[in-house]
């Protein structure tokens, strides 16, 4: 064990400069949602058990399909920045960082598919 | 790091049962947490009766009675006895506390007290703070000025002042932080309620010139935002302070400066 000052423990390596820009980027994600969330209910929910042409259809007006997908980025924005929160909270060192890459890729992939997704309905 | 379980020279044993005072007809069962780092022993809960008839009603005189008459190795910090000096706290019936203003009343069943959570055990019911004080003495808590100092006094008006109600009170007991599971978890990088607490005392004192400095200090995503507005720290106040107020306006400040 290191022969450290209480103070210098308590100090640690400072201030990391950072952290605001974060919690104001959750802060607008989550207003977003409040808004997009029952926008993409109200706008999906008609179309639950109709057929796969008439969704297509649906899909193909600018509307749904720009609901749709603003709810899946800003959704899965916010997923990716509340899963970073979540894994600083509950694992140390390296672990944290991989799980970080790991879940911030996930993150971006499920962005991409759902707009690769939603343009081949809508186009 | 998250801990599930506790270490295994953590977990707890059932301890002594002390014998019944002679004679008593009102008495109270109180269980409580015995660690001693000298015997080697893993932790135990002890079991002893309190007489009510010649006891005080605050938990903190069932402790001292303890102490006086049956059991004078019981180690527990105590001071002021009404909740001004902060020494006493401790967890009294899943409750981070003052044993001092917390009356036996409040609990149902046998008390059961340890001490404040995950925090290093000294012995029995005192914790280890040196780190929490030492949180605390980073937050500078103190007077910062560049102003030539008046020839008399910082003035402050009454309105200024009463932006200091629901701080100044805090007297440092460690229940708030000790309560906080973003503190038990990342405590060494986390400052805690306490220290937000007090950080935004001086923060929003209109005579203090460091306020720039004292948020920048602030801004980290672990000394600050590591709190999620959890409420355990309010909730468990003793003083009946708001820390989760606090931080959440020193948040406010913060993005006030940079949006």
């Amino acid at each position: 064990m290191p022969f450290l000052t209480d103070r210098k423990r308590a100090n640690g390596m400072g201030s990391a400069k950072t952290g605001t820009a974060q919690f104001w980027g959750m802060t607008i994600s989550s207003v977003a949602l409040l808004v997009l969330v029952p926008g993409f209910i109200f706008t999906v929910g008609p179309m639950i058990g109709e057929n796969h042409e008439t969704v297509t259809d649906y899909f193909s007006r600018p509307f749904p399909a720009l609901v749709a997908l603003l709810t899946f980025i800003v959704g899965l924005v916010h997923f990716k920045n509340g899963v970073t929160v979540l894994i600083e909270d509950y694992v140390q060192g390296l672990a944290c960082k991989i799980w970080i890459i790991v879940m911030t890729c996930v993150s971006y992939a499920a962005i991409a598919t759902a707009i690769f997704a939603i343009a081949r309905i809508a186009l | 790091m998250v801990q599930l379980t506790l270490p295994k020279n953590s977990r707890i044993t059932r301890g002594k049962v002390w014998p019944k005072p002679e004679g008593a007809t009102n008495l109270r069962v109180f269980k409580i947490y015995r660690w001693n780092p000298d015997d080697g022993k893993t932790p135990q809960v002890d079991t002893y009766f309190v007489d009510l008839d010649t006891c005080g009603p605050m938990v903190l005189d069932a402790l001292i009675k303890i102490k006086s008459e049956i059991d004078p190795t019981l180690t527990f910090r105590r001071s002021c006895r009404e909740g001004i000096c902060g020494s006493c706290a401790m967890n009294v019936d899943g409750i981070n506390t003052l044993a001092c203003i917390y009356g036996m009343d409040e609990v149902k069943g046998d008390v059961k007290i340890y001490p404040l959570p995950h925090m290093s055990v000294v012995k029995d019911l005192i914790p280890d703070l040196t780190h929490f004080y030492a949180q605390h003495a980073s937050i500078m808590p103190w007077l910062e000025t560049k102003t030539n100092r008046p020839a008399k006094e910082w003035l402050q008006s009454i309105d200024d002042r009463k932006k200091l109600d629901g701080l100044y009170e805090c007297v440092m007991c460690a229940c708030c932080s000790t309560s906080c599971p973003s503190y038990w978890w990342n405590g060494d990088r986390y400052l805690g309620p306490a220290a937000l607490l007090h950080a935004y005392r001086w923060i929003v004192d209109s005579r203090d010139e460091a306020t720039g400095e004292r948020l920048d200090q602030l801004e980290d995503p672990f000394k600050l935002y590591r709190c999620h507005t959890i409420m355990n720290c309010t909730k468990t106040c003793p003083k009946g302070l708001n820390p989760a107020k606090s931080i959440a306006s020193i948040k406010e400040m913060m993005v006030e400066r940079s949006v």
